[in-house]
């Protein structure tokens, strides 16, 4: 049974199973880094539709049948989807489950809407409400790109602050516990703002919320960095993830021979031009279920603390002259299922 | 000469543009206003008339020169017209430049499928 | 550890980036200069045919803007732009990309709501501040006139 420890944070007595994942990005991310570890990689940017958001839909669908496959799982068999996108009222979701009995919970998190899914789908398992449980989110460049800033064919100059939306999409199907990797416990952070208003530097929006999460985590399970072999945030890019050491420099914590971004691992900062990495919530999906989840299942990696992080801003607040709230969730993901 | 001059005004026009988004908060689009309501000021108290002389099209292309433009129009509107023509020079002035950009926009609708970033090779086959 | 507001705005600042200025004005600088000189071939062109000087001039502006569709059609003028920044945005051909790319973004959802309604989502407020800026003008030529 799920135990709340305060703090946010509810550690899973039962340790439910991650027991199936896939991944699906669009060409540019499979030309990148990471390209052979997705499940799918599609040539075509609009996967055969011919709107953007009906390409995120169906770049959706691509990551939950991939899962399916690879759990021999029949979609009857998933009790609840928790599904999020980037898009306005959650419509990349929506849609792509619109033809699928599943239950389908939409969730908003911005970019860290995976580890919001997760976290939920774990703690239903955990507590035995629903067998298998779907964790499931994308993003695409381009709907995300008429949503948030300009035309695709607009000339316009990205900053050097700004990050990259990824096109992809993960999904992690949680059911009781069998076999690795196992969810341990789920750290919920709250939103934080220190007055970034900036919409092209979302890492260092996001990169406070981290801290915050990761930090309350730590302290609250009596851990130190050094007992994850990876934390594993999602989206703060490389400017971000530079104020993450930062903030964690004050406290005496060196963080950064334990941590990776989801935004840096994903495209070759030179090569692919993005600025100061990928970002979107399929970002931090695909690389977990296409590149972590296989290591932690083999065993390479022992424990990691996954931390997605979200921008929760829109174009009418930027635009009134808000500041960007932040908030990160952790999701402790392991090899093992004894106590830590 | 009149190419030098249209090389360098136009590009120092434009390279000051460029300072602006680099060392600025200011968006793309006020810029593009603030150019544009300058060089209607530039233009009502005569000083953007000699550069345009200099310059040419390097003083009429950038957007200063919209304005320039929208400024003769209404003072050449208001002299023949009185009142109105503060109304109606403007556009005037300005109709082809405005006029073009809709209709050529309008037919690039029609004609261009959607614009893609991320296809950086040539426009692939749609694959379903 | 705590950080105030304005503690972690100084830290966001020394982490982000500069732009590269000895890149992107030159850049901006050969572009913008480039478009006005081949803007300046075109009037040069119209003038020898004959045409006025003022409808030359209307003629250079509509032949950019033509330019500018077609080259933000095929997906070439944003690529330009990435490197020419200020270079693409200032001359007439930066308001057709404007004016344009919109109207190809926004064709999924219909030509009234969406080609017709967004045309102007970017170069609106260019037209709304040139044409209040230049009827105040109007107006105060027609009262200095009078008086």
């Amino acid at each position: 049974m799920s135990r709340y420890t305060g703090s946010g944070t509810v550690v899973l007595d039962s340790t439910p199973s991650v027991v199936s994942f896939g991944s699906a990005v669009g060409k540019m991310e499979g030309a990148g880094p990471l390209g052979s570890c997705f499940d799918y990689v599609s040539e075509d940017s609009a996967f055969g539709e011919n709107t953007w958001e009906k390409a995120e839909s169906r770049l959706q669908q691509h990551a939950f049948e991939q899962a399916l496959i690879r759990g021999s799982i029949s979609e009857g068999d998933i009790s609840f989807v928790f599904a999020g996108d980037l898009l306005n009222q959650c419509t990349g979701s929506a849609y792509s489950m619109r033809n699928n009995g599943a239950r389908f919970i939409g969730l908003y998190g911005a970019c860290s809407t995976m580890a919001e899914c997760l976290a939920l789908a774990s703690v239903f398992a955990d507590s035995g409400v629903g067998s298998l449980n779907a964790a499931l989110t994308s993003s695409h460049f381009c709907s995300a790109e008429r949503q948030f800033r300009f035309p695709e064919t607009y000339g316009g100059q990205r900053t050097p602050t700004a990050q990259w939306t990824a096109t992809a999409s993960g999904c992690a199907i949680i059911g009781a516990h069998s076999a690795p990797p196992y969810v341990k416990a789920v750290t919920i952070g709250t939103v934080k703002d220190l007055g970034i208003k900036d919409a092209n530097n979302m890492g260092a929006a996001m990169a406070p919320a981290a801290y915050d999460t990761i930090k309350t985590h730590l302290e609250t399970l009596g851990r130190t960095p050094e007992d994850y072999d990876l934390i594993l945030t999602g989206d703060l890019g490389y400017v971000g993830s530079d104020l993450l050491y930062d903030l964690f420099m004050q406290d005496g914590v060196k963080l950064g021979e334990r941590h990776n971004d989801c935004g840096k691992m994903i495209f070759d900062r030179e090569k692919q031009d993005v600025h100061a990495g990928g970002s979107g919530c399929g970002c931090s999906a695909s690389v977990l279920c296409g590149h972590i989840l296989p290591r932690i299942r083999s065993g390479e990696l022992k424990n990691v603390l996954f931390t997605a992080t979200g921008a929760l801003m829109s174009t009418t607040l930027v635009q009134q002259g808000e500041s960007i709230p932040g908030i990160a969730h952790c999701v402790h993901l392991s090899f093992s299922d004894n106590t830590l | 000469m009149e190419y030098l001059w249209a090389f360098l005004i136009g590009g120092t026009f434009c390279a000051i543009g460029q300072v602006l988004i680099d060392l600025t908060a200011m968006t793309p689009a006020k810029i593009l206003v603030t150019y544009v309501v300058s060089g209607v000021v530039l233009g009502a108290l005569g000083v953007y008339e000699p550069i345009v002389e200099l310059a040419g099209a390097g003083a009429t292309v950038p957007l200063t020169g919209f304005g320039y433009n929208l400024a003769k129009g209404v003072r050449k509107a208001v002299t023949e017209d009185g009142l109105i023509g503060s109304l109606t020079g403007g556009l005037e002035a300005c109709a082809g430049g405005i006029t073009a950009a809709v209709i050529f926009a309008l037919i690039a609708a029609i004609v261009f499928g959607r614009g893609d970033k991320t296809r950086r090779t040539r426009r692939s086959v749609l694959r379903s | 550890m705590k950080l105030t507001e304005s503690e972690y705005g100084k830290l966001a600042k020394r982490r982000a980036p500069g732009t590269k200025l000895y890149k992107t004005i030159p850049m901006a600088f050969l572009v913008g200069g480039l478009i006005c000189c081949v803007g300046q071939a075109i009037l040069d062109l119209y003038k020898s045919l004959g045409i006025t000087a003022d409808m030359a001039g209307t003629l250079t502006s509509v032949s950019l803007v033509f330019l500018s569709a077609v080259l933000t059609g095929f997906g070439l003028y944003d690529k330009i732009a990435k490197h020419a920044g200020a270079g693409t945005l200032v001359p007439i051909t930066g308001f057709a990309n404007a004016v344009v790319s919109p109207a190809m973004e926004f064709k999924t959802e219909g030509y009234v709501l969406g080609v017709g309604a967004k045309i102007f989502i970017i170069a609106g407020p260019v037209i709304v501040y040139g044409l209040a800026a230049s009827a105040l003008y109007g107006i105060i030529l027609f009262a200095m006139q009078a008086g």
